[in-house]
This record gives structure tokens, sequence and C-alpha cells, in this order.
């Protein structure tokens, strides 16, 4: 099991492809995305990494975690999430992860705070269908109807749907599609829409329910280990006669 | 520019398609692909253009009408579609509205768009 990341929801655009089709994407962002600590199965019982992301103010982040950061030599994160992992997986406390952690065509769960609602009715809560427009309904054409039966039960039972408070949950979407990455800018391309609002935080996982594709990294896609593979071949490349 | 612009922006300019200027009123000219099995081939299809949306970036696209064996067809193509040709103006019409939906309510006489005969090309 390999780790997933924790990725900035930056909004939708589309991608014209080269056989004419478009396709509707949503652009997350991995935003200084750092392992800051780990879990191991002799210390804590399980194996995993906690990721964090984002950049967020010294003096906004209480002493505790201020400590806990510089205890992995971390800048202050704006989001943490734990990851667990198998544990030939587990990745080093400091390293950076890199977009390229996925791979085009594979398939993604992506879990993130739906967009609040508010209290809403059952019409939009739960799609029901309203009552009638005309033939004597009054003010109620968007009410929920009868909400049970008469003297036996003689009680509305639990769990009926009505109206209440609508989103603000946390959503999890499975099988999205990651069409292209973007590893210089940190960017990924997740076909169709993502739970949450733009600037929202998400995390990435592989699809539980879908076979993970050959060539994906593993233990992870890390920043460190794509600069050493950047310079190796550039000594090679002189040599080779500069091969764009 | 925030990065959704950017991203745009930069995908406009690698499809490097040459968009004509023009506006709901101009007579178009869209080279359409299309595929037969495996054979691919451009087909022209001609109308009033009467409406543009979403503006001139990748999300932009217009409405195309014609009258096609008396019966009025309409046709919608994004801007940046990677199935269009070539898109050419081949008249200029003076209409006083952005989005012209009275058309399909007319037929003949009455749904003609008079030619702006003063047509100047915006600077680039």
């Amino acid at each position: 099991m390999r780790s997933g990341i924790i990725a900035k929801k930056v909004g939708m655009t589309r991608l014209f492809m080269e056989d004419g089709k478009q396709i509707p994407v949503t652009v997350l962002q991995l935003d200084h995305l750092q392992v800051v600590a780990q879990r191991t199965a002799d210390r804590d019982g399980y194996t995993a990494v906690q990721l964090g992301a984002g950049n967020a103010k010294a003096k906004r982040t209480s002493k505790a975690m201020r400590g806990h950061f510089s205890a992995a030599k971390v800048e202050p994160k704006r989001r943490i999430a734990e990851f667990r992992v198998s544990e030939d997986n587990l990745i080093g406390v400091g390293e950076e992860i890199s977009a390229e952690h996925y791979i085009a065509g594979q398939r993604v769960d992506i879990s993130g705070t739906s967009i609040g609602k508010g209290f809403a009715g059952a019409m939009k809560r739960h799609n029901f269908g309203g009552l009638r427009a005309s033939h004597g309904v009054s003010i109620s054409h968007r009410s929920h109807g009868s909400t049970g039966q008469c003297q036996d039960p003689g009680k509305v039972f639990k769990g009926k749907k009505m109206a209440g408070h609508m989103g603000a949950a946390r959503v999890t979407t499975q099988n999205l599609e990651v069409v292209k990455t973007d590893a210089t800018r940190g960017l990924v391309f997740i076909k169709g829409a993502v739970p949450g609002s733009k600037g929202g935080w998400v995390t990435v996982k592989d699809a539980v329910k879908k076979k993970l594709p050959d060539g994906v990294p593993f233990p992870a896609a890390l920043k460190s280990a794509a600069a050493a593979a950047a310079e190796a071949p550039a000594e090679e490349a002189p040599a080779e006669g500069g091969e764009a | 520019m925030d990065l959704i612009a950017e991203l745009e922006a930069e995908q406009v300019a690698s499809l490097g398609k040459d968009i004509p200027d023009f506006k709901a009123g101009d007579t178009v000219r869209v080279g359409y692909k299309v595929t037969e099995g495996s054979r691919s081939r451009v087909q022209n299809y001609e109308g009033v253009c009467i409406a543009r949306k979403n503006g001139d970036g990748i999300a932009g696209s217009f409405t195309v009408r014609k009258i096609s064996f008396g019966e009025g067809v309409e046709r919608v193509f994004p801007l940046y579609s990677t199935n269009i040709e070539s898109i050419e103006v081949v008249r200029r019409g003076r209409v006083r509205r952005a989005k012209l939906y009275y058309l399909r309510s007319r037929r003949g006489k009455s749904a003609r768009i008079a030619e702006d005969t003063h047509y100047k090309p915006k600077k680039a």
C-alpha cells in the first residue's frame, strides 16, 4: 500500500485532446508536500506516514506543533494527514513528494470537505419530488409530504429523510481518472469533479476498487530522487552529444 | 494571473489556432473534421453565427444557425476544438444585440441580416 497525497484544489478547466475530445479536469496542486513523521509498527502498532502540505506562518502555529515540525526539520505546514502504508513503502521524514507520484490513466479516490449548503429542504437534500404546483396545494410546494403512518406505529421512524443540514461533510469520490501530471509546477489533472471548493484541501489515494497500473513509483515519487536522477544523466549528456 | 488562467492561456498558445475576429450576426464557414470509420475529411458548415458564449478563451463556444432543406439547424462549436480545421468569415452582419435567438422564430425576409459595410478590424 502506497502513501497518498494532500493536494489543494485549484479549480476546473478543460483539456482539448488530439483526437478532438475535450476532457473536463480539476487541477490539484501539491504545495510543499513533505513527510512530517512516521508511524512504525513497534512504536505505534501500525505503519503510516504523516504528510504535511502548504506553508503556515510560524507565529500562527501552536508551540506544540512548532516542536513537531522542527523535530522533522520541515517548515510549519498548513495541513496534516496520515496515510497508512505497508512497511516497505515508508518514506523518510523530510522527503518532498512530487506530482509524478501518479501516472496518467491511473484511478484514484479523492476525499475532501464538500461545499456547505446550510439548512436544505428535502427536495434539495434527498431529491424528493415535492408537492404539486396546483390542484389545491398551498404554500407547501417544496415540502416533503407525509412522514409516516397513523396511530400504529404512532411515531416517525428513525432515519426518516427530512430537511436539515447539508454539505460541509467529508465526501470521497472513487475511481477518478488521472489525465496528466505536471511535476515542475506540482499539478495533477483529474478528470471530472472533486469534492470541495476552490482552495480547499483534498487527500488523493490510489483507488481501492481498481488495480494499480504498472510504472507507478514506489514507495513514492520523491523530489530528492528526481534531483539525483537529473544529476546523473546531466553528466552523461555532453558525452552523448547533448540529446534533447 | 491565477493558475487556471495561466494553464488556459498556455493551452490556447499550444493549440496554435488562428481564430478570426467574428461576432453574432456574421456569416461563418466552419471546416469541421468528420471521421467516418478510419477515413477523416473536412466538412464545411456555413451559417449565421447567432451567439458567442463564454468569452474568447479556452471555454469559448459559438452557435451557427442555418436553414437546411427548409429546417433550421443549429450547431454549437467550441472555439478551440481540435476538430475545427478552419473558421472563415464570409459576411459581416450589422446587428444590435449579442444573441440573435429571435432568428429562431423568423423565416425568410424577416430573418435577413443587413451587411455591415463599415467593418473595421480590431487592432491587434
